[in-house]
Protein backbone atom coordinates (compact mmCIF):
# COMPACT_ATOMS: atom_id res chain seq x y z
CA UNK A 1 0.00 0.00 0.00
CA UNK A 2 2.64 2.54 1.02
CA UNK A 3 5.41 3.06 -1.52
CA UNK A 4 8.63 1.35 -0.49
CA UNK A 5 11.59 3.60 0.26
CA UNK A 6 13.26 3.14 -3.13
CA UNK A 7 10.18 4.16 -5.07
CA UNK A 8 9.56 7.19 -2.88
CA UNK A 9 13.13 8.27 -3.46
CA UNK A 10 12.76 8.09 -7.23
CA UNK A 11 9.34 9.72 -7.24
CA UNK A 12 10.56 12.65 -5.18
CA UNK A 13 14.00 13.00 -6.70
CA UNK A 14 13.07 15.83 -9.07
CA UNK A 15 10.55 17.47 -6.76
CA UNK A 16 12.35 20.75 -6.45
CA UNK A 17 12.59 21.37 -10.17
CA UNK A 18 8.88 21.26 -11.07
CA UNK A 19 7.16 24.59 -11.54
CA UNK A 20 3.44 25.30 -11.21
CA UNK A 21 1.90 26.06 -14.57
CA UNK A 22 -0.73 28.74 -15.09
CA UNK A 23 -1.52 27.43 -18.54
CA UNK A 24 -5.14 26.54 -17.55
CA UNK A 25 -6.10 30.19 -17.88
CA UNK A 26 -5.03 30.56 -21.50
CA UNK A 27 -5.99 26.99 -22.29
CA UNK A 28 -9.60 27.61 -21.27
CA UNK A 29 -9.74 30.53 -23.69
CA UNK A 30 -8.06 28.36 -26.31
CA UNK A 31 -10.50 25.46 -25.89
CA UNK A 32 -13.60 27.67 -25.80
CA UNK A 33 -12.39 29.68 -28.77
CA UNK A 34 -11.52 26.55 -30.69
CA UNK A 35 -14.97 25.10 -30.20
CA UNK A 36 -16.75 28.33 -31.15
CA UNK A 37 -14.61 28.89 -34.23
CA UNK A 38 -15.05 25.28 -35.31
CA UNK A 39 -18.81 25.76 -35.09
CA UNK A 40 -19.16 29.28 -36.47
CA UNK A 41 -16.12 30.43 -38.47
CA UNK A 42 -17.11 28.75 -41.76
CA UNK A 43 -20.57 30.32 -41.78
CA UNK A 44 -19.18 33.70 -40.72
CA UNK A 45 -16.60 33.72 -43.51
CA UNK A 46 -19.21 32.80 -46.11
CA UNK A 47 -21.76 35.23 -44.77
CA UNK A 48 -19.53 38.25 -44.22
CA UNK A 49 -16.87 37.89 -46.89
CA UNK A 50 -18.18 35.72 -49.73
CA UNK A 51 -21.99 35.67 -50.02
CA UNK A 52 -22.30 39.16 -51.51
CA UNK A 53 -19.29 39.14 -53.88
CA UNK A 54 -20.51 35.90 -55.46
CA UNK A 55 -23.96 37.39 -55.79
CA UNK A 56 -25.80 35.02 -53.48
CA UNK A 57 -26.98 37.70 -51.06
CA UNK A 58 -27.90 41.33 -51.79
CA UNK A 59 -25.51 43.98 -50.55
CA UNK A 60 -28.39 45.80 -48.84
CA UNK A 61 -28.37 43.17 -46.11
CA UNK A 62 -25.03 44.60 -45.09
CA UNK A 63 -25.99 48.26 -45.26
CA UNK A 64 -24.64 50.49 -42.54
CA UNK A 65 -28.12 51.17 -41.19
CA UNK A 66 -29.09 47.51 -41.00
CA UNK A 67 -25.87 46.27 -39.41
CA UNK A 68 -25.91 49.17 -36.97
CA UNK A 69 -29.44 48.25 -35.98
CA UNK A 70 -28.67 44.52 -35.63
CA UNK A 71 -25.77 45.29 -33.32
CA UNK A 72 -27.82 47.64 -31.16
CA UNK A 73 -29.21 44.72 -29.18
CA UNK A 74 -27.16 43.94 -26.03
CA UNK A 75 -27.59 40.21 -26.59
CA UNK A 76 -26.19 40.44 -30.10
CA UNK A 77 -23.35 42.61 -28.80
CA UNK A 78 -22.53 40.02 -26.16
CA UNK A 79 -22.56 37.10 -28.60
CA UNK A 80 -20.50 38.91 -31.22
CA UNK A 81 -18.02 39.98 -28.54
CA UNK A 82 -17.72 36.47 -27.12
CA UNK A 83 -17.18 34.80 -30.49
CA UNK A 84 -14.62 37.31 -31.77
CA UNK A 85 -12.82 37.65 -28.41
CA UNK A 86 -12.42 33.90 -27.93
CA UNK A 87 -11.41 33.44 -31.55
CA UNK A 88 -8.65 36.04 -31.15
CA UNK A 89 -7.22 34.35 -28.05
CA UNK A 90 -7.57 30.85 -29.49
CA UNK A 91 -5.58 31.93 -32.54
CA UNK A 92 -3.00 33.78 -30.48
CA UNK A 93 -2.29 30.78 -28.28
CA UNK A 94 -2.11 28.36 -31.19
CA UNK A 95 0.25 30.67 -33.09
CA UNK A 96 2.50 30.83 -30.04
CA UNK A 97 2.68 27.01 -29.96
CA UNK A 98 3.17 26.81 -33.73
CA UNK A 99 6.11 29.19 -33.65
CA UNK A 100 7.69 26.87 -31.09
CA UNK A 101 6.85 23.86 -33.32
CA UNK A 102 8.77 25.50 -36.13
CA UNK A 103 11.83 25.30 -33.93
CA UNK A 104 12.06 28.92 -32.80
CA UNK A 105 13.28 29.34 -29.23
CA UNK A 106 11.65 32.64 -28.44
CA UNK A 107 8.61 31.88 -26.31
CA UNK A 108 8.67 35.15 -24.36
CA UNK A 109 8.82 37.06 -27.62
CA UNK A 110 5.99 34.96 -29.09
CA UNK A 111 3.89 35.61 -25.98
CA UNK A 112 4.53 39.34 -26.29
CA UNK A 113 3.71 39.47 -30.02
CA UNK A 114 0.71 37.13 -30.25
CA UNK A 115 -0.97 37.80 -26.93
CA UNK A 116 -0.14 41.46 -27.45
CA UNK A 117 -1.92 41.54 -30.80
CA UNK A 118 -4.87 39.72 -29.26
CA UNK A 119 -4.96 42.18 -26.38
CA UNK A 120 -4.86 45.22 -28.66
CA UNK A 121 -7.53 43.73 -30.91
CA UNK A 122 -9.65 42.95 -27.85
CA UNK A 123 -9.44 46.57 -26.73
CA UNK A 124 -10.54 47.79 -30.17
CA UNK A 125 -13.31 45.20 -30.09
CA UNK A 126 -14.62 46.52 -26.78
CA UNK A 127 -14.41 50.11 -28.01
CA UNK A 128 -16.19 49.20 -31.22
CA UNK A 129 -18.99 47.25 -29.63
CA UNK A 130 -19.78 49.54 -26.74
CA UNK B 1 27.09 14.86 -29.70
CA UNK B 2 28.94 12.24 -27.71
CA UNK B 3 28.36 12.33 -23.97
CA UNK B 4 30.91 11.61 -21.24
CA UNK B 5 29.37 8.21 -20.62
CA UNK B 6 29.83 7.29 -24.29
CA UNK B 7 26.17 7.68 -25.26
CA UNK B 8 25.42 9.62 -28.44
CA UNK B 9 22.77 12.30 -28.71
CA UNK B 10 21.55 12.60 -32.29
CA UNK B 11 20.90 16.08 -33.71
CA UNK B 12 17.26 17.11 -33.80
CA UNK B 13 15.76 18.33 -37.07
CA UNK B 14 14.35 21.32 -35.26
CA UNK B 15 13.02 23.18 -38.27
CA UNK B 16 12.12 20.29 -40.61
CA UNK B 17 10.90 17.44 -38.38
CA UNK B 18 7.34 18.00 -39.51
CA UNK B 19 8.16 17.38 -43.17
CA UNK B 20 9.16 13.78 -42.45
CA UNK B 21 5.68 12.30 -42.19
CA UNK B 22 2.27 13.08 -43.66
CA UNK B 23 0.64 12.98 -40.21
CA UNK B 24 3.03 15.70 -39.04
CA UNK B 25 2.27 17.83 -42.11
CA UNK B 26 -1.45 17.52 -41.38
CA UNK B 27 -0.78 18.58 -37.80
CA UNK B 28 1.13 21.68 -38.93
CA UNK B 29 -1.65 22.58 -41.37
CA UNK B 30 -4.10 22.33 -38.49
CA UNK B 31 -1.97 24.62 -36.36
CA UNK B 32 -1.43 27.10 -39.19
CA UNK B 33 -5.20 27.33 -39.65
CA UNK B 34 -5.14 29.54 -36.57
CA UNK B 35 -3.12 32.13 -38.49
CA UNK B 36 -5.94 32.59 -40.99
CA UNK B 37 -8.71 32.36 -38.41
CA UNK B 38 -6.92 34.93 -36.26
CA UNK B 39 -6.40 37.15 -39.28
CA UNK B 40 -10.09 37.00 -40.14
CA UNK B 41 -11.02 37.76 -36.53
CA UNK B 42 -8.92 40.90 -36.77
CA UNK B 43 -10.69 41.75 -40.02
CA UNK B 44 -13.98 41.44 -38.13
CA UNK B 45 -12.68 43.68 -35.34
CA UNK B 46 -11.74 46.24 -37.98
CA UNK B 47 -15.21 46.01 -39.45
CA UNK B 48 -16.86 46.51 -36.08
CA UNK B 49 -14.58 49.42 -35.33
CA UNK B 50 -15.27 51.03 -38.72
CA UNK B 51 -18.97 50.53 -38.02
CA UNK B 52 -18.62 52.51 -34.82
CA UNK B 53 -16.86 55.28 -36.71
CA UNK B 54 -19.62 55.90 -39.23
CA UNK B 55 -21.24 55.00 -42.53
CA UNK B 56 -18.48 56.09 -44.89
CA UNK B 57 -15.80 54.23 -42.93
CA UNK B 58 -17.92 51.08 -42.68
CA UNK B 59 -18.70 51.10 -46.39
CA UNK B 60 -15.07 51.43 -47.38
CA UNK B 61 -14.19 48.48 -45.11
CA UNK B 62 -16.98 46.49 -46.70
CA UNK B 63 -15.93 47.28 -50.24
CA UNK B 64 -12.28 46.47 -49.54
CA UNK B 65 -13.23 43.09 -48.03
CA UNK B 66 -15.51 42.18 -50.92
CA UNK B 67 -13.09 43.18 -53.69
CA UNK B 68 -9.47 42.96 -52.58
CA UNK B 69 -10.18 40.51 -49.79
CA UNK B 70 -12.08 37.96 -51.87
CA UNK B 71 -9.21 35.62 -52.76
CA UNK B 72 -7.83 35.68 -49.23
CA UNK B 73 -11.30 34.98 -47.83
CA UNK B 74 -11.48 31.80 -49.90
CA UNK B 75 -8.22 30.69 -48.30
CA UNK B 76 -9.57 31.63 -44.86
CA UNK B 77 -12.65 29.52 -45.58
CA UNK B 78 -10.48 26.52 -46.46
CA UNK B 79 -8.55 26.80 -43.21
CA UNK B 80 -11.72 27.45 -41.19
CA UNK B 81 -13.12 24.21 -42.61
CA UNK B 82 -9.85 22.40 -41.92
CA UNK B 83 -10.01 23.61 -38.32
CA UNK B 84 -13.60 22.39 -37.91
CA UNK B 85 -12.82 18.97 -39.35
CA UNK B 86 -9.71 18.49 -37.22
CA UNK B 87 -11.29 19.90 -34.04
CA UNK B 88 -14.39 17.70 -34.21
CA UNK B 89 -12.38 14.60 -35.10
CA UNK B 90 -10.55 14.69 -31.76
CA UNK B 91 -13.49 15.49 -29.48
CA UNK B 92 -14.11 11.78 -28.71
CA UNK B 93 -10.62 11.63 -27.20
CA UNK B 94 -11.22 14.61 -24.94
CA UNK B 95 -14.70 13.58 -23.87
CA UNK B 96 -15.22 9.83 -23.71
CA UNK B 97 -18.88 9.04 -23.06
CA UNK B 98 -20.53 5.92 -21.72
CA UNK B 99 -24.19 5.19 -22.23
CA UNK B 100 -25.78 2.35 -20.21
CA UNK B 101 -22.43 0.71 -19.54
CA UNK B 102 -21.00 0.86 -23.04
CA UNK B 103 -18.58 3.36 -24.57
CA UNK B 104 -20.26 5.63 -27.10
CA UNK B 105 -18.67 5.14 -30.53
CA UNK B 106 -16.42 8.04 -31.57
CA UNK B 107 -18.32 8.40 -34.85
CA UNK B 108 -21.46 9.25 -32.92
CA UNK B 109 -19.72 11.97 -30.93
CA UNK B 110 -18.17 13.42 -34.08
CA UNK B 111 -21.49 13.20 -35.93
CA UNK B 112 -23.26 14.99 -33.09
CA UNK B 113 -20.75 17.85 -33.37
CA UNK B 114 -21.31 18.15 -37.10
CA UNK B 115 -25.05 18.24 -36.45
CA UNK B 116 -24.45 21.01 -33.94
CA UNK B 117 -22.30 22.78 -36.56
CA UNK B 118 -25.12 22.55 -39.09
CA UNK B 119 -27.72 23.82 -36.64
CA UNK B 120 -25.62 26.70 -35.34
CA UNK B 121 -24.54 27.74 -38.85
CA UNK B 122 -28.15 27.68 -40.05
CA UNK B 123 -29.19 29.61 -36.95
CA UNK B 124 -26.63 32.34 -37.52
CA UNK B 125 -27.40 32.53 -41.23
CA UNK B 126 -31.17 32.78 -40.78
CA UNK B 127 -30.90 35.09 -37.79
CA UNK B 128 -28.80 37.47 -39.87
CA UNK B 129 -31.03 37.44 -42.90
CA UNK B 130 -34.36 37.66 -41.11
CA UNK B 131 -33.19 39.12 -37.82
CA UNK B 132 -34.07 42.65 -38.74
CA UNK B 133 -37.70 41.65 -39.12
CA UNK B 134 -38.00 40.25 -35.61
CA UNK C 1 0.77 -38.50 -51.01
CA UNK C 2 -2.55 -36.69 -51.07
CA UNK C 3 -1.49 -33.58 -52.97
CA UNK C 4 0.37 -33.52 -56.20
CA UNK C 5 2.86 -30.89 -55.05
CA UNK C 6 6.43 -31.27 -56.18
CA UNK C 7 9.05 -31.53 -53.46
CA UNK C 8 10.92 -28.62 -54.96
CA UNK C 9 8.15 -26.04 -54.41
CA UNK C 10 7.49 -27.31 -50.90
CA UNK C 11 11.08 -26.96 -49.75
CA UNK C 12 12.19 -23.67 -51.33
CA UNK C 13 10.52 -20.68 -49.61
CA UNK C 14 9.95 -17.50 -51.58
CA UNK C 15 12.59 -14.95 -50.65
CA UNK C 16 13.01 -11.29 -51.54
CA UNK C 17 16.39 -9.67 -51.35
CA UNK C 18 16.04 -6.62 -49.18
CA UNK C 19 18.77 -4.09 -48.48
CA UNK C 20 18.99 -3.05 -44.85
CA UNK C 21 20.74 0.17 -43.89
CA UNK C 22 21.37 -0.06 -40.19
CA UNK C 23 22.73 2.60 -37.86
CA UNK C 24 25.83 1.38 -36.05
CA UNK C 25 27.59 2.95 -33.08
CA UNK C 26 30.27 1.54 -30.82
CA UNK C 27 31.06 4.02 -28.02
CA UNK C 28 34.52 2.49 -27.54
CA UNK C 29 35.53 2.98 -31.18
CA UNK C 30 33.28 5.60 -32.78
CA UNK C 31 32.79 9.31 -32.21
CA UNK C 32 29.67 9.29 -34.37
CA UNK C 33 27.14 6.74 -35.60
CA UNK C 34 27.30 5.55 -39.21
CA UNK C 35 25.19 3.37 -41.49
CA UNK C 36 26.09 -0.17 -42.47
CA UNK C 37 24.42 -2.00 -45.33
CA UNK C 38 23.37 -5.64 -45.35
CA UNK C 39 21.64 -7.74 -48.04
CA UNK C 40 19.09 -10.05 -46.46
CA UNK C 41 17.08 -12.79 -48.21
CA UNK C 42 13.75 -12.17 -46.50
CA UNK C 43 11.06 -14.81 -46.34
CA UNK C 44 7.49 -13.83 -46.99
CA UNK C 45 6.22 -14.14 -43.43
CA UNK C 46 9.17 -12.39 -41.78
CA UNK C 47 8.97 -9.40 -39.55
CA UNK C 48 11.80 -6.88 -39.33
CA UNK C 49 13.08 -8.64 -36.21
CA UNK C 50 13.54 -11.87 -38.18
CA UNK C 51 15.69 -10.04 -40.70
CA UNK C 52 17.79 -8.44 -37.95
CA UNK C 53 18.22 -11.82 -36.25
CA UNK C 54 19.33 -13.23 -39.63
CA UNK C 55 21.94 -10.47 -39.88
CA UNK C 56 23.25 -11.22 -36.41
CA UNK C 57 23.30 -14.97 -36.98
CA UNK C 58 24.79 -14.99 -40.46
CA UNK C 59 26.29 -11.67 -41.45
CA UNK C 60 27.45 -9.61 -38.49
CA UNK C 61 27.68 -10.97 -34.97
CA UNK C 62 28.53 -7.54 -33.58
CA UNK C 63 25.11 -6.02 -34.21
CA UNK C 64 23.44 -5.13 -30.89
CA UNK C 65 19.72 -4.68 -30.32
CA UNK C 66 16.96 -5.46 -27.84
CA UNK C 67 14.19 -8.00 -28.30
CA UNK C 68 12.43 -10.71 -26.35
CA UNK C 69 8.91 -12.00 -26.85
CA UNK C 70 8.62 -11.60 -30.63
CA UNK C 71 4.87 -11.04 -30.16
CA UNK C 72 4.39 -7.38 -29.23
CA UNK C 73 3.82 -7.82 -25.50
CA UNK C 74 7.21 -7.17 -23.92
CA UNK C 75 7.95 -3.79 -25.46
CA UNK C 76 11.69 -4.46 -25.93
CA UNK C 77 12.19 -4.24 -29.69
CA UNK C 78 11.22 -0.65 -30.50
CA UNK C 79 13.05 0.79 -33.53
CA UNK C 80 12.76 3.39 -36.26
CA UNK C 81 11.94 1.63 -39.53
CA UNK C 82 12.18 4.04 -42.48
CA UNK C 83 11.66 6.90 -40.06
CA UNK C 84 8.63 5.50 -38.28
CA UNK C 85 8.61 4.20 -34.72
CA UNK C 86 7.50 0.59 -34.59
CA UNK C 87 8.11 -2.71 -32.83
CA UNK C 88 10.46 -4.74 -35.01
CA UNK C 89 8.47 -7.89 -34.20
CA UNK C 90 5.26 -6.20 -35.30
CA UNK C 91 6.36 -4.86 -38.67
CA UNK C 92 6.13 -7.13 -41.70
CA UNK C 93 8.92 -7.03 -44.27
CA UNK C 94 6.48 -7.83 -47.06
CA UNK C 95 4.85 -4.45 -46.52
CA UNK C 96 8.16 -2.64 -46.93
CA UNK C 97 10.12 -1.53 -49.99
CA UNK C 98 13.38 -3.19 -51.10
CA UNK C 99 15.47 -0.73 -49.07
CA UNK C 100 14.84 -0.47 -45.35
CA UNK C 101 16.53 1.96 -42.99
CA UNK C 102 16.79 0.83 -39.37
CA UNK C 103 17.68 3.25 -36.60
CA UNK C 104 17.37 3.28 -32.82
CA UNK C 105 14.32 5.00 -31.30
CA UNK C 106 14.35 8.78 -31.84
CA UNK C 107 14.62 11.25 -28.97
CA UNK C 108 16.77 8.91 -26.88
CA UNK C 109 20.55 8.79 -26.47
CA UNK C 110 22.16 5.93 -28.38
CA UNK C 111 24.06 3.58 -26.10
CA UNK C 112 25.26 1.12 -28.74
CA UNK C 113 23.99 0.28 -32.23
CA UNK C 114 20.19 0.01 -31.94
CA UNK C 115 20.11 0.17 -28.14
CA UNK C 116 18.96 3.40 -26.50
CA UNK C 117 19.40 4.69 -22.99
CA UNK C 118 16.02 4.39 -21.30
CA UNK C 119 16.94 5.67 -17.83
CA UNK C 120 15.23 9.02 -18.38
CA UNK C 121 12.08 7.24 -19.48
CA UNK C 122 11.98 5.11 -16.34
CA UNK C 123 12.49 8.21 -14.17
CA UNK C 124 9.58 9.89 -15.90
CA UNK C 125 7.33 6.93 -15.19
CA UNK C 126 8.34 6.92 -11.52
CA UNK C 127 7.78 10.66 -11.17
CA UNK C 128 3.98 10.39 -11.51
CA UNK C 129 3.60 8.15 -8.42
CA UNK C 130 2.41 5.13 -10.41
CA UNK C 131 0.74 3.24 -7.58
CA UNK C 132 -2.65 3.23 -5.90
CA UNK C 133 -2.89 6.03 -3.35
CA UNK C 134 -5.93 5.00 -1.32
CA UNK C 135 -7.99 7.29 0.89
CA UNK C 136 -6.85 5.39 3.96
CA UNK C 137 -4.19 2.88 4.53
CA UNK C 138 -5.56 -0.62 4.24
CA UNK C 139 -4.26 -3.92 5.49
CA UNK C 140 -5.05 -7.44 4.36
CA UNK C 141 -7.64 -7.73 7.12
CA UNK C 142 -9.67 -4.93 5.46
CA UNK C 143 -10.42 -7.26 2.59
CA UNK C 144 -10.52 -6.54 -1.09
CA UNK C 145 -11.74 -3.48 -2.99
CA UNK C 146 -14.98 -3.84 -4.92
CA UNK C 147 -14.94 -2.44 -8.41
CA UNK C 148 -17.73 -2.57 -10.95
CA UNK C 149 -17.18 -3.25 -14.67
CA UNK C 150 -18.07 0.39 -15.34
CA UNK C 151 -15.38 1.56 -12.90
CA UNK C 152 -12.87 -0.79 -14.51
CA UNK C 153 -13.73 0.48 -17.98
CA UNK C 154 -12.70 4.00 -17.02
CA UNK C 155 -9.03 3.13 -16.72
CA UNK C 156 -8.49 -0.32 -18.21
CA UNK C 157 -7.15 0.74 -21.60
CA UNK C 158 -4.45 2.81 -19.86
CA UNK C 159 -3.18 -0.30 -18.09
CA UNK C 160 -2.19 -1.85 -21.41
CA UNK C 161 1.05 0.10 -21.80
CA UNK C 162 4.06 -2.18 -22.40
CA UNK C 163 6.60 0.63 -21.95
CA UNK C 164 7.89 0.23 -25.49
CA UNK C 165 8.67 3.98 -25.78
CA UNK C 166 7.41 4.25 -29.38
CA UNK C 167 5.24 7.17 -28.27
CA UNK C 168 8.31 9.10 -27.08
CA UNK C 169 9.94 8.64 -30.46
CA UNK C 170 6.84 9.67 -32.36
CA UNK C 171 6.13 12.74 -30.23
CA UNK C 172 7.79 15.88 -31.61
CA UNK C 173 7.33 17.68 -28.28
CA UNK C 174 9.51 15.09 -26.54
CA UNK C 175 12.23 16.13 -28.94
CA UNK C 176 11.53 19.87 -28.83
CA UNK C 177 10.79 20.30 -25.10
CA UNK C 178 13.55 19.27 -22.76
CA UNK C 179 12.20 17.68 -19.63
CA UNK C 180 8.73 16.90 -20.97
CA UNK C 181 7.82 13.72 -19.10
CA UNK C 182 6.04 12.35 -22.17
CA UNK C 183 2.96 10.38 -23.25
CA UNK C 184 3.47 7.07 -21.43
CA UNK C 185 4.12 8.74 -18.07
CA UNK C 186 1.02 10.91 -18.44
CA UNK C 187 -1.11 7.97 -19.58
CA UNK C 188 0.15 6.08 -16.54
CA UNK C 189 -0.82 8.97 -14.24
CA UNK C 190 -4.24 8.99 -15.87
CA UNK C 191 -4.53 5.23 -15.29
CA UNK C 192 -4.25 5.82 -11.58
CA UNK C 193 -6.29 9.02 -11.49
CA UNK C 194 -9.15 7.19 -13.16
CA UNK C 195 -8.98 4.18 -10.85
CA UNK C 196 -11.81 4.21 -8.31
CA UNK C 197 -9.48 2.85 -5.63
CA UNK C 198 -7.21 5.89 -5.94
CA UNK C 199 -7.54 9.43 -4.58
CA UNK C 200 -4.07 10.61 -5.56
CA UNK C 201 -4.84 13.13 -8.32
CA UNK C 202 -3.83 16.09 -6.17
CA UNK C 203 -0.66 14.28 -5.11
CA UNK C 204 0.33 13.73 -8.77
CA UNK C 205 -0.60 17.27 -9.76
CA UNK C 206 2.70 18.90 -9.01
CA UNK C 207 4.32 16.85 -11.75
CA UNK C 208 1.41 16.22 -14.12
CA UNK C 209 0.24 19.85 -14.20
CA UNK C 210 3.73 21.31 -14.05
CA UNK C 211 5.91 22.97 -16.66
CA UNK C 212 7.05 19.51 -17.82
CA UNK C 213 3.66 17.78 -17.73
CA UNK C 214 0.45 17.89 -19.74
CA UNK C 215 0.89 21.52 -20.80
CA UNK C 216 3.87 20.67 -22.99
CA UNK C 217 1.56 18.54 -25.13
CA UNK C 218 0.11 20.20 -28.24
CA UNK C 219 -2.07 17.23 -29.18
CA UNK C 220 -0.14 16.13 -32.24
CA UNK C 221 -1.62 12.68 -31.64
CA UNK C 222 1.35 10.76 -33.06
CA UNK C 223 1.75 8.91 -29.75
CA UNK C 224 -1.64 7.25 -30.07
CA UNK C 225 -1.04 6.47 -33.73
CA UNK C 226 2.09 4.42 -33.07
CA UNK C 227 0.97 2.73 -29.85
CA UNK C 228 0.87 -1.03 -30.47
CA UNK C 229 -1.53 -1.63 -27.56
CA UNK C 230 -4.04 1.13 -28.35
CA UNK C 231 -3.50 2.82 -25.02
CA UNK C 232 -4.30 6.21 -26.59
CA UNK C 233 -2.06 8.43 -24.45
CA UNK C 234 -3.24 11.49 -26.42
CA UNK C 235 -6.75 10.92 -25.08
CA UNK C 236 -5.40 10.46 -21.55
CA UNK C 237 -3.56 13.79 -21.77
CA UNK C 238 -6.50 15.74 -23.18
CA UNK C 239 -8.80 14.39 -20.47
CA UNK C 240 -6.18 15.31 -17.88
CA UNK C 241 -5.97 18.86 -19.29
CA UNK C 242 -9.70 19.29 -18.78
CA UNK C 243 -9.58 17.85 -15.24
CA UNK C 244 -6.51 19.93 -14.35
CA UNK C 245 -8.16 23.11 -15.65
CA UNK C 246 -11.24 22.39 -13.54
CA UNK C 247 -8.99 21.78 -10.51
CA UNK C 248 -7.09 25.01 -11.15
CA UNK C 249 -10.21 27.16 -11.26
CA UNK C 250 -11.78 25.35 -8.31
CA UNK C 251 -8.71 26.21 -6.30
CA UNK C 252 -9.09 29.91 -7.05
CA UNK C 253 -12.83 30.31 -7.33
CA UNK C 254 -13.86 27.86 -4.63
CA UNK C 255 -10.92 27.82 -2.20
CA UNK C 256 -13.07 26.27 0.49
CA UNK C 257 -13.24 22.98 -1.44
CA UNK C 258 -10.25 20.88 -0.43
CA UNK C 259 -8.91 18.23 -2.84
CA UNK C 260 -9.16 14.61 -1.72
CA UNK C 261 -6.16 13.69 0.37
CA UNK C 262 -4.83 10.36 1.35
CA UNK C 263 -3.90 9.51 4.91
CA UNK C 264 -1.66 6.76 3.62
CA UNK C 265 0.97 9.11 2.17
CA UNK C 266 3.98 10.22 4.17
CA UNK C 267 4.29 14.01 4.72
CA UNK C 268 6.99 14.39 2.09
CA UNK C 269 5.03 12.59 -0.63
CA UNK C 270 2.40 15.25 -1.17
CA UNK C 271 3.10 18.59 -2.76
Amino acid sequence: MKPVDGEAKIANSKKGSYKVSHKPIIWSLFAAGGTLTALLMPVLVVLVALAVPVGYLPAELFSYARIHELLASPIVKLIVFAVVFLSLWHSAHRMRITVHDFGLRADSFAVFVFYGIAAVASIFLVLAII
Amino acid sequence: MKLDNGHYIRPLARYTWWTQQSSYIRYILREVSSLFIGFFSIVLVCGLYRLSQGEAEFNSWREALWSNGFALSIIVLFFAGYHSVSWFSVTPKAMPLTFSGKRVAPEIIIGAHWLLWLLSSAFVWLLFIYGGDL
Amino acid sequence: MKNDVSEETENTPVVRNVQFEILRYNPDQDDEPYYQTYQVPCQEEWVILDAINYIKDNLDRSLSYRWSCHMAVCGSCGLMVNGEATLSCHSFVREMPDKIRIEPLSNFPVARDLIVDMDGFVENLASVKPYIIPAEERGLEDGWYNQSPAQLEKYQQYTQCINCMLCYSACPQVGLNEGFIGPAALALAHRYNQDSRDVGRSAREDVVSSNVGIWECSFVGACSEVCPKHVDPAAAIQQTKIAATADYFKRFLMPWVKPKKSSSLEPGDEK
